[in-house]
């Protein structure tokens, strides 16, 4: 039986808003496992707290309870809930990368460099960086006369395509993905899903949440099913009076 | 990443202080004015570490006490109680149990500091190139030819024209000032960046350029940087790591994409929800 390089084990979010009064629960005992070289996909409705999930992960989020173990690269077990803002800045410039679902950029910066920061910030070399950046986006199909322009002018497909090389570029251990093809179209995502059974090949661990059952059905090992949180008795009670 | 900075119960408070003014004051009196004494609580029991290359972030509106923490590091104030440790490669210096020949050694070779107010940062009655110069005599350069050379590379590399390095800064734009004082600020390539509150006041697209350099800098050098600042804009673009203050107090701390979209603390809530 192989071990798993992520065991998330009663995960919650809650998110205490204090000038509003009221508590909202975002996703509630979640468990999965996820393993070298495979998928695991989130499904569940709008609203069960997929993205949650993965923003716990990576620690956008604070979690509110749960535990994330997370196996590293030398075989130490770090819980991500727990583990030191450092730890989690190591392991996010080394092992743990996030495609997330809208490409945050700065107008002033090219598609060429957006996706090539991950390797700088690990202090690799600026021309291979900006080599391997050009060979990611023509194999994802992202025009050549846009790589010295800014994202932030392009399409959505094109931003999420940006997105995603820049994603894969630093070859995570550990890759969350956020609906990584919601707005590309058939030929496009068939490229996408050739890159990560390619890389899922080199032993990249994938959590995923995609758009179509079909993808799940084409990428993913294991699936996971959220349920939307029950409304916590504050909530009832706020909702009544 | 090993440690540059570690701070430990640093407090700064202005008056003779009274036994009761740590109670009486904070965010939740919403004060840091003691109202049996009158001593200003500045800053109260802070504690950070800072690693080395890392940017940190100290976020807060005005009397917060963002300015009086940095400034304390500086040793352009002493503080009233606390204890700093700075790791430079192999040596360990306690700051706040150095005498003043120590102090200004550290602050002339292994710190620097930009203020938001570059008469503070800079001397107005000498050229910028001589404003670097005087840094870097401190250091051990001493050859007149080799001092204006690296004077001359320091300015260019923060964009400041090499041709108007023989002009006072008082000549200059606001914008051209702040490069100026990052320019001597690295002058002897410190391990340690202090940047209070520097593209406040600047137009959208100075402010932008420079904080692009500070970002190329830290790149570049490895410098680790406290940024004390209240424009969430900026926390963003530079920090992995930010504390928020409040009334002489740090009321929450974490990693900067956290504090920005899941803050905890009812103040950081609003302050974020306030964001343009």
């Amino acid at each position: 039986m192989p071990t798993p390089i992520l065991e998330i084990d009663g995960l919650s979010k809650q998110f205490t808003l204090h000038d509003q009064g009221q508590c909202i629960p975002s996703c509630e005992q979640v468990a999965l496992e996820v393993y070298r070289g495979e998928l695991t996909a989130l499904v569940g409705p709008t609203g069960a707290g997929k993205s949650s999930v993965l923003k716990a992960i990576y620690r956008t989020y604070l979690p509110s309870s749960g535990r994330i173990l997370y196996r590293d690269a030398e075989d130490r077990i770090t819980d991500l809930a727990q583990a030191s803002e450092h730890r989690i800045l190591e392991l996010r410039r080394r092992e743990i990368g996030f495609v997330t679902q809208f490409l945050h950029c700065l107008p002033r910066k090219s598609a060429l460099e957006v996706v090539a920061e991950p390797l700088l910030r690990r202090g690799g070399n600026r021309e291979a960086a900006a080599e391997q950046a050009s060979e990611l986006l023509s194999l994802l199909n992202v025009p050549e006369r846009l790589w010295q322009v800014s994202p932030a002018t392009f399409s959505g497909g094109e931003k999420q395509r940006v997105n995603l090389a820049r994603g894969l570029i630093a070859r995570p251990r550990l890759l969350l993905l956020d609906e990584p093809t919601a707005s590309l179209d058939p030929a496009t995502t068939d490229r996408v899903v050739e890159l990560l059974q390619a890389i899922k090949g080199e032993g990249v661990a994938m959590l995923a949440i995609f758009h179509h059952p079909q993808l799940v059905e084409r990428l993913a090992e294991q699936v996971v099913t959220l349920q939307p949180p029950r409304p916590t008795p504050a909530m009832l009670e706020a909702h009544t009076s | 990443m090993k440690r540059i900075l570690e701070v430990r119960g640093l407090s700064k408070i202005h008056g003779h202080g009274c036994p009761r003014c740590i109670d009486s004051t904070g965010p939740e009196v919403d004060s840091n004015i003691c109202p049996h004494c009158g001593a200003v609580v500045a800053a109260h029991d802070i504690s950070f570490d800072l690693h080395e290359g890392e940017i940190l972030g100290i976020m807060g509106e005005s009397g917060s006490g963002k300015s009086t923490l940095v400034k304390t590091l500086f040793f352009d104030e002493t503080p009233t109680v606390g204890e700093v440790l700075f790791f430079d490669g192999e040596r360990q210096w306690d700051l706040f149990a150095l005498n003043a020949a120590e102090q200004r050694w550290l602050r002339n070779h292994r710190f620097g500091m930009v203020y938001q107010n570059p008469h503070l940062g800079l001397n107005f009655k000498v050229s910028a190139g001589g404003n670097i110069a005087e840094r870097l005599l401190m250091s051990d350069l001493s050859h007149y030819g080799e001092i204006r050379e690296r004077a001359r590379q320091l300015l260019a590399r923060t964009e400041v024209l090499p041709e108007r390095m023989d002009e006072s800064p008082k000549q200059f734009s606001g914008g051209m000032q702040q490069r100026v004082q990052i320019a001597k600020a690295l002058a002897t390539q410190p391990p340690l960046l202090f940047l209070d509150e520097v593209t406040t006041g600047l137009d959208l697209s100075v402010q932008a350029r420079i904080l692009d350099l500070i970002l190329e800098i830290q790149q570049e050098l490895g410098t680790a940087m406290i940024v004390v600042t209240h424009d969430l804009g900026v926390i963003r673009l530079l920090t992995g790591r930010t504390i928020v203050m409040k009334y002489g107090r740090v009321i929450e701390s974490g990693l900067t994409d956290q504090i920005l979209e899941d803050p905890q603390h009812a103040y950081t809530q609003r302050l974020v929800a306030s964001a343009l």
